[in-house]
């Protein structure tokens, strides 16, 4: 999973730089990037954590349905990363990971 | 907000409405929950038959810069809540858009295909893949297993490959209660003798000359090589499936069956992978067609509102388009699109005589016609049939669209 910079149809890249946050480090990404794409350029998979088992979760379907991809967009819990674009100065966050005080549901 | 037209999806279909209806003079809001206007187009890229390349992307802005020049209102990041008659449309923000016609232009999403370890991060719809790679220029795996056979995910692996990717393989999804069809290795074989008449580009055009065998089909799985065809720099099989999908945290590996010709599980091996590309087909999402009179029609891809050949639904002013009313290309989408907006434009009073509106109907059965790619292969069928029960509604929806067209 890297940037594709170069493309044998679509050409060279050439959107601006900007800057994200994710779980306290601090990102490059593309300008007209989705949250979720702009953090799988980084390499990053996982979203989130179920809030049942504590597994990992990342994209699923792309296009808004499956909720998969919620994350807390600065400071919004739950927002769908697939479908919203990444700013400059984005705080991201994983969530799901506090099953301990969530309960069990 | 008052307009005299609200269309719901920016997509190829619902963008051509508004545009037919916006350059006649008609006042034109297109929501959509997308931050760009485009669905699904945007991430669509081809071949075509005259050697030049489909740029979803580009056809998608050429689209929104039209609807926007003819003055129509695009509103992204927005969701529907609420459409209720004769128009109140209500968004998730808190605003109404009131109108006089809606056209309903929502496309379709993807089945999901279920099976051990699908919730691992990097097992995802061929649909996110697509767009991941060819929208947002982000590779989703560096070497991918491609599950399910079918137009969409032979095009996905090739624009893979074409990203620098490489696709290990496309395999059948393992035999389970939610993948009977898909795994049956003969009727993928027809399946891709169905899509084959006019393939897009010579990697679809390899995978239906093999199923173009006919009869010879069955005598052509029992000698198909049990190492796949080698198909642009992928291997198509059709005797192997992935039962199950594993890795610490992360997808890792899949777990490849081989399959005898009637799709049983055999010898298993474990393929090392970093992504996998889970592929079920297309259904039409019916989210907001709730009130109009639905048909489950097997040939289009699942349930559709009936609709005129003027691509009104049984609730008059109530308007339809695109994917949302069968599985078929954007091409089909836009000039369904375009049909939907210029009936729309006659009946608000800003075109004089039938002939446009004949004109647009006549360019969404020249866009069937021209189609380089057929996703559901007995779609003609399918078709006849909805028009068929289109006929057969009776009552007083139909009764009170004569009385509109008097």
């Amino acid at each position: 999973m890297k940037r594709i910079s170069d493309h044998p149809v679509l050409g060279p890249l050439t959107h601006a730089e900007i800057g994200i946050e994710f779980d306290g480090e601090q990102y490059r990404a593309l300008e007209g990037d989705s949250v979720a794409a702009a953090l799988l350029a980084n390499g990053i998979r996982t979203l989130r954590y179920s809030n049942r088992t504590g597994e990992p979760r990342g994209i699923y379907c792309g296009i808004g349905h499956c909720y998969e991809c919620r994350m807390t967009i600065n400071g919004v819990q739950s927002v769908r990363s697939c479908i919203t674009p990444a700013c400059d100065g984005d705080v991201l966050e994983s969530q799901g990971d506090d099953r301990e005080q969530s309960g069990d549901f | 907000m008052i307009s005299d037209v609200v269309i719901l999806g920016g997509g190829p279909a619902g963008l051509s409405a508004a545009i037919a209806a916006a350059q006649a003079g008609a006042s034109v809001v297109v929501v959509d929950e997308n931050p760009r206007p485009g669905g699904k187009l945007l991430g669509q890229l081809h071949e075509e038959e005259n050697g030049k390349w489909w740029i979803g992307a580009e056809v998608s802005k050429s689209l929104a810069v039209q609807a926007v020049e003819a003055g129509v209102q695009i509103l992204p990041n927005r969701q529907v809540w609420n459409l209720s008659p004769e128009w109140e449309v209500s968004l998730d923000g808190g605003e109404t858009i009131c109108a006089d016609y809606a056209v309903v232009a929502t496309g379709a999403a993807e089945r999901p295909v279920p099976m051990p370890g699908w919730t691992l991060p990097g097992v995802m719809a061929i649909g996110a893949a697509q767009t991941l790679t060819n929208y947002y220029r982000v590779r989703p795996g560096d070497r991918i297993a491609i599950v399910g056979l079918d137009p969409l995910s032979l095009t996905v692996a090739h624009e893979l490959s074409m990203a620098g990717a490489v696709v290990v393989g496309i395999y059948l999804p393992g035999m389970n209660d939610f993948a009977k069809e898909q795994a049956d290795p003969d009727r993928s074989l027809k399946y891709l003798a169905g899509m084959s008449d006019l393939a897009p580009n010579a990697f679809l055009r390899l995978g239906g000359k093999l199923a173009a065998l006919g009869a010879l089909r069955s005598l052509a799985l029992t000698f198909y090589p049990p190492t796949g065809i080698p198909l642009m720099g992928t291997r198509l099989n059709l005797r192997k499936s992935v039962v199950a999908i594993g890795g610490q945290g992360r997808v890792q590996y899949v777990d490849v069956a081989s399959v005898d010709k009637l799709g049983n599980p055999g010898r298993t091996r474990r393929v090392e992978v970093d992504c996998v590309c889970l592929s079920g087909g297309l259904y039409p999402v019916q989210e907001l067609t709730k009130g109009c009179e639905l048909a489950y029609i097997e040939q289009l891809g699942g349930t559709i509102p009936l609709h005129s050949p003027e691509m009104e639904t049984s609730r008059p002013n109530l308007f339809v388009a695109g994917t949302v009313t069968g599985i078929e290309g954007a091409k089909i989408a836009m000039a369904q699109g375009r049909l939907a907006g210029t009936v729309i434009a006659s009946r608000v009073g800003l075109l004089r005589g039938p002939e446009l509106v004949a004109e647009a109907e006549a360019a969404v059965d020249r866009a069937r016609e021209s189609s380089a790619i057929t996703f559901m292969p007995e779609i003609k069928a399918g078709r006849r049939i909805a028009h068929e029960r289109w006929l057969e509604l009776d009552g007083s929806s139909l009764t009170a669209k004569k009385e509109i067209y008097t």
